[in-house]
């Protein structure tokens, strides 16, 4: 029994456990769930700990058969690239329990059963080496946010409930469907073998059929992400959720789509990917753009955050598709600061919305006054929201952007229009809610952080100055797992690479059947 | 090891300590940590000036990488160099006085402690700022300056006029950022470093093309921070921030970031000549433009935030015209004199109760005679009045400029005149003639007036500090002609805006208002500074706000995209809604659709060749 198999089965215990419960006990359920996802970040704090920081390849995996025909197994790993995403999961649960304390008062023993289930879906995803099983954690982690949606939203949470589940089941049939092709062509769902394979140059997926399954993946992934035009979902999902869901959403969920991108569609079909990645970084930088214009006029603070994540998750998107060495790095760390900040936001967003009762901007105003320390958390989020350097994200921001100036320098002069357009609807939301005068229903309700506040608020906070800070302590994983990535790219595609430094240009022999051209002298060469 | 990091982390201990615990410190603890950080802050500046031995390369101290990706890699660097000393003396010397200012300044203010632990974050900020080794690390100094801007704009933000300059300020720099980081990406893929030695090192030898756009790139960027056309429209708007704030962050450093970029990438700017001279027409242009509104405002603290833009403007035209060194003496000189001008007006805002209209003011030489001693000699180091120190800086411009191009030279000497007049009609209308107002005027307390006295002291003697010689190893620019008619003639020009003002505001009242009156279109135009404002509002922010509102999410949005989507489900429940009728349920219904289905298969089979 690893360590990976504890931190991702100690959630699924903490689900039964809760089952297991008399619902009355409202206020031990709270306990224990606070209890179990604690002691599950804990564990997971120790993969960190012991992650080869410089090379890449599987640690602590665990391969063993599940069913036997179809030979599908149970293969977890860890790398550099799902180290950091599993440790957001671990981190943002405890945060999600200690936020719905006091803001869920319904089904208290239903919500956190679900809040760890998903917790255990999401774990499972970013760690899961055998398609199949990823799948089968795709789809879990899909159920409760459903309910959490469902059954503890706001009015419409319906509407937003079935929406958010044909969405993305639209997509992950298709996945399904590629995955089964995939099993039938190589004879195996072991991602690492596959993976084997395909560089061996024992199988070969031709022209056509990379690009379809390349397409099926990229569709699920996608509307996960969400990438523009595939968004609206997301907006009516985080209006609709809980102050929780909102939080696994968008720090979260989303990131498995991102996730999926680079584990999945880059390796295993890379010249599908290099020929596709001129429209989706189109689509990319327009969804940058377009969620900034349309969270500047959203009303509604929720509404907001979720087209901000369209913006920021742009960024992500276009610095996969960069195919370039920093663009990876700053998509992968891009994922872990949107989930920090955007996280921090629906925190506090939900935070407001426990004072006021109201998600609505107009009726705030001069919030500064009664909740100084309130206001200046905010701000803090809000600046590392921004990109505001010394903060995690600009460091994200500026690797996804230079990555893309080195495959095209015209990306990155679109792209960074939304570096100005953010700072317009943060501050102008900041400055409607936090500064002027204040009105009476603001005074009389809304008051400052308390203690429960403060613990779920500091973590992240810290987190926010530490990445800004001393990137070190994370990218180097991520470096080193990327670098595989961007190796596997090359396979199967007839494709230039200047070594990356003392000149010589290395010419690789593509395998492809079909048509072959060179589509990248740009890569990460300089 | 200089221990060069210890020059910014002081001021960043000062504002973690009344950051956070401020708000229950006695404020004479608050004053001891706020001003005593950047005291030592000074000091360790002066240790480390006199400790560096060699001033030929830069003293370069490494701490740690802070991103490094794939072969990219950014360093913790700080450095110090001839061209940092000055701009540390500065920073630190003028930050020093300011600070205890405002000791004094804000004394009957809530938020006592926030205001000190915002400029203590100031100072950390800009103090990295000038150390940095790379231009991303200075970056963080340039995006952290703007951030403090933008909390001591908005200082008092139960004031919506407040928060609208703070969002302002941060919105427009921005766009000038925006422009700064196109430029380091450009870099990065020219040079593959953001190191200053690495990029200065193989800067010959690339495409001019690329350089100039680089140049051009980062012009932008400066255009945003030190207030150039066409982004010079949030500096004035900034006044709304209390006095030392504007004489610290608008006036003296802050603003001056852009002049010391451009200054610091010089070798860039010389192997792009095009963008050079871009830099010189901007400044010359903003240096005559916020001139002439300059001369119409009414607002004692919008009168000096115009004559900061056009100072700022001058010392672009300095850097243009390749007297980079002069350029960065005139900041000096500027940030003595304007930090005085505003200080100065702080005390007459002071004691006048709040009251910042000239038309307002009047006979304050007798109430507040300090404060009128110490603005005069502000106000003759601004007009370029020999000896005093804004003539020396002034005079190394225009006489590069005239070396340069006489057009330019031309131009910089009536903007000198109209500086000198613009001044000095602000001076003679507050401290000449009757009081006007209604407050009970009286002098500023000590802690006010002792900083007042030493930066008057340095406007007046401050040109003699020999800036240019420090300098000239540096940019090894060579000795123009000293041609004695064109020191001459500025000076002139310099004492007929002078003489103007004391004919118009103190000799013959009423001659400006009959002149405005007669010249009513022009008046009005400047007056409301060009409708520049208005303009951009018009252009810019209100289509693509009612654009992204009525279109992108109402139409695109809502409409297209929703649209389609609850489409395919409202068809499938149509498409499903039909099939439900096959299933009726009725076994008649059942056995008719197995005989139509029979005979469809059959004729089916006998059309398409028979069963084989």
């Amino acid at each position: 029994m690893t360590l990976l198999n504890l931190v991702l089965w100690a959630p699924l215990a903490g689900f039964i456990l809760l089952l297991s419960m008399p619902r009355a006990k409202e206020q031990a359920i709270r306990a224990v769930s606070l209890a179990v996802s604690l002691a599950a970040f804990l564990l997971s704090l120790g993969l960190a700990w012991g992650l080869p920081r410089v090379s890449a390849g599987e640690y602590l995996a665990t391969d063993l058969p599940w069913i036997a025909s179809p030979a599908i197994r149970y293969h977890i790993a860890l790398d550099g690239l799902s180290v950091w995403l599993v440790l957001l999961s671990t981190l943002l649960t405890p945060v999600s329990v200690l936020i719905s304390w006091s803001y869920i008062q319904k089904r208290v023993k239903e919500f956190y059963a679900f809040l760890l289930l998903l917790e255990f879906g999401l774990v499972g995803v970013f760690i899961a080496r055998d398609l199949f099983l990823f799948y089968v954690f795709w789809e879990v982690s899909l159920v409760p946010m459903y309910f959490l949606i469902g059954i503890w939203g706001h009015e419409r949470r319906i509407y937003a409930a079935v929406k958010f589940f044909l969405y993305t089941m639209a997509g992950s049939v298709l996945m399904l469907a590629a995955i089964i092709y995939l099993y039938n062509r190589a004879g195996t769902f072991d991602y690492t073998a596959i993976l084997a394979s395909i560089s061996a140059g024992t199988l070969v997926l031709d022209r056509v059929e990379q690009q379809l399954l390349f397409l099926a993946f990229f569709l699920a992934f996608a509307i996960k992400v969400p990438l523009f035009p595939l968004h609206t979902w997301l907006p009516d999902a985080h209006v609709e959720a809980p102050s929780a869901g909102s939080v696994m959403l968008a720090s979260v969920m989303l990131k498995m789509g991102t996730y999926g991108l680079v584990r999945f569609c880059l390796p295993l079909f890379p010249q599908a990917a290099r020929e596709n990645a001129g429209w989706i970084a189109a689509l990319a930088i327009v969804g940058i753009i377009y969620g900034a214009l349309v969270a500047l006029v959203q009303p509604n603070m929720k509404k907001l955050v979720a087209y901000t994540s369209v913006s920021h998750l742009g960024f992500v998107v276009l610095g996969i598709f960069s195919f370039t060495q920093m663009g990876l790095d700053g998509a992968v760390y891009q994922m872990l600061n949107h989930g920090i900040s955007t996280g921090a936001l629906f925190v506090l967003v939900g935070y407001l919305y426990e004072r006021r009762h109201s998600l609505e901007i107009k009726d705030y105003g001069g919030v500064a006054t009664p909740a100084p320390w309130l206001s200046t958390v905010f701000l803090v989020t809000t600046l590392s929201s921004v990109g505001l350097p010394m903060l995690n994200n600009f460091v994200g921001e500026f690797l996804v952007l230079q990555g893309a100036a080195q495959a095209r320098f015209a990306w990155s002069v679109f792209a960074a229009i939304g570096v100005i357009l953010s700072v317009c609807y943060m501050l102008w939301l900041y400055q409607r809610v936090f500064f002027g005068d204040t009105p009476e229903e603001v005074r009389s309700r809304v008051f400052d952080l308390r203690p429960r506040e403060w613990a779920a608020m500091l973590p992240l906070i810290a987190l926010m100055v530490w990445m800004g800070v001393y990137s070190r302590t994370f990218l180097p994983p991520v470096t080193a797992a990327n670098r595989e990535i961007l190796r596997m790219t090359n396979v199967n595609v007839l494709f230039e690479v200047r070594a990356p430094r003392g000149g010589g240009v290395e010419l690789r022999a593509g395998r492809a059947a079909g048509p072959v051209r060179a589509i990248g002298e740009e890569s990460d060469a300089r | 090891m200089l221990h060069l990091w210890l020059i910014p982390a002081l001021p960043l201990a000062g504002f973690l300590i009344n950051g956070l615990a401020g708000r229950r410190l006695p404020k004479a603890l608050v004053n001891a940590v706020g001003i005593g950080s950047v005291a030592l802050s000074f000091l360790w500046v002066l240790k480390t000036v006199l400790a560096v031995e060699a001033w030929d390369a830069a003293h370069v101290e490494r701490y740690f990488t802070w991103i490094e990706s794939g072969d990219f890699r950014v360093g913790f660097d700080l450095a110090v160099d001839r061209l940092s000393t000055v701009m540390l003396l500065v920073v630190t010397g003028v930050g020093l006085l300011i600070h205890i200012y405002s000791a004094g300044y804000m004394a009957h203010e809530g938020g006592y402690y926030r205001f000190f632990a915002y400029l203590n974050l100031f100072m950390f900020f800009m103090l990295l700022l000038v150390l940095a080794a790379n231009y991303l690390l200075l970056f963080v100094g340039w995006e952290g300056v703007g951030l403090c801007s933008y909390l001591l704009i908005g200082f008092w933000f139960l004031k919506k006029s407040a928060s609208n300059a703070a969002n302002k300020a941060f919105i427009v720099n921005r766009i000038g950022d925006f422009g700064f980081l196109l430029a380091m990406f450009l870099m990065v893929v020219t040079f593959g470093s953001l190191d200053f030695g690495t990029v200065f090192g193989a800067v010959e030898g690339k495409p001019p093309g690329t350089l100039t756009l680089i140049a051009l790139l980062l012009m932008l960027g400066a255009a945003g921070k030190s207030a150039q056309v066409p982004l010079y429209v949030w500096l004035p708007d900034a006044m709304e921030g209390p006095t030392p704030v504007s004489a610290l962050i608008h006036a003296a450093t802050m603003v001056t970031a852009g002049v010391y970029m451009v200054s610091r990438s010089w070798l860039l700017y010389t192997h792009a000549p095009g963008a050079l001279e871009v830099v010189a027409c901007v400044g010359l242009f903003t240096a005559v433009f916020s001139a002439t509104i300059g001369l119409v405002q009414t607002d004692l603290k919008k009168i000096f935030a115009y004559s900061t833009v056009s100072q700022l403007g001058y010392m672009f035209l300095g850097l243009g015209v390749g007297a980079f060194s002069a350029g960065i003496f005139h900041l000096m000189t500027h940030a003595f004199f304007k930090a005085l001008l505003f200080l100065g007006a702080g005390s007459v805002i002071h004691a006048l109760a709040g009251e910042q209209d000239i038309r307002n003011m009047g006979g304050l030489r007798k109430h507040t005679p300090w404060t009128f001693l110490t603005l005069m000699c502000a106000g003759v180091a601004i007009a370029g009045i020999p000896p005093f120190s804004g003539f020396h800086s002034k005079d190394a411009i225009l006489l590069a400029a005239l070396h340069h191009a006489p057009w330019m030279y031309w131009v910089g000497v009536i903007t000198a005149a109209m500086t000198a007049f613009y001044v000095f009609r602000a001076l003679f209308l507050t401290f000449f003639g009757r009081y006007r107002g209604s407050a009970h005027p009286h002098e500023s307390p000590a802690v006010m007036l002792a900083p007042l006295a030493v930066l008057a002291g340095l406007s007046l003697a401050g040109g003699y500090f020999p800036v240019t010689h420090w300098l000239d190893p540096v940019f090894h620019t060579e000795e123009g002609s000293h041609a004695a008619w064109a020191v001459w003639t500025s000076v002139a020009a310099g004492l007929s805006g002078i003489a103007l003002a004391y004919l118009f505001y103190v000799a013959r009242p009423g001659l400006a208002d009959a002149l405005a009156s007669s010249l009513r279109g022009l008046y009005t135009l400047i007056y409301n500074k060009y409708f520049v404002d208005e303009m951009y509002d018009t252009a810019v922010v209100r289509p693509v706000v009612s654009g992204s509102r009525g279109f992108l999410w109402k139409v695109v949005d809502a409409g297209i995209i929703d649209g389609a989507v609850n489409g395919i489900g409202a068809r499938a429940r149509d498409i499903g809604g039909l099939l439900r009728l096959l299933q009726s349920g009725n076994i008649r219904n059942y056995a008719a659709w197995v005989v139509a289905g029979s005979i469809l298969m059959i004729l089916g089979i006998g059309m398409w060749g028979g069963a084989r």
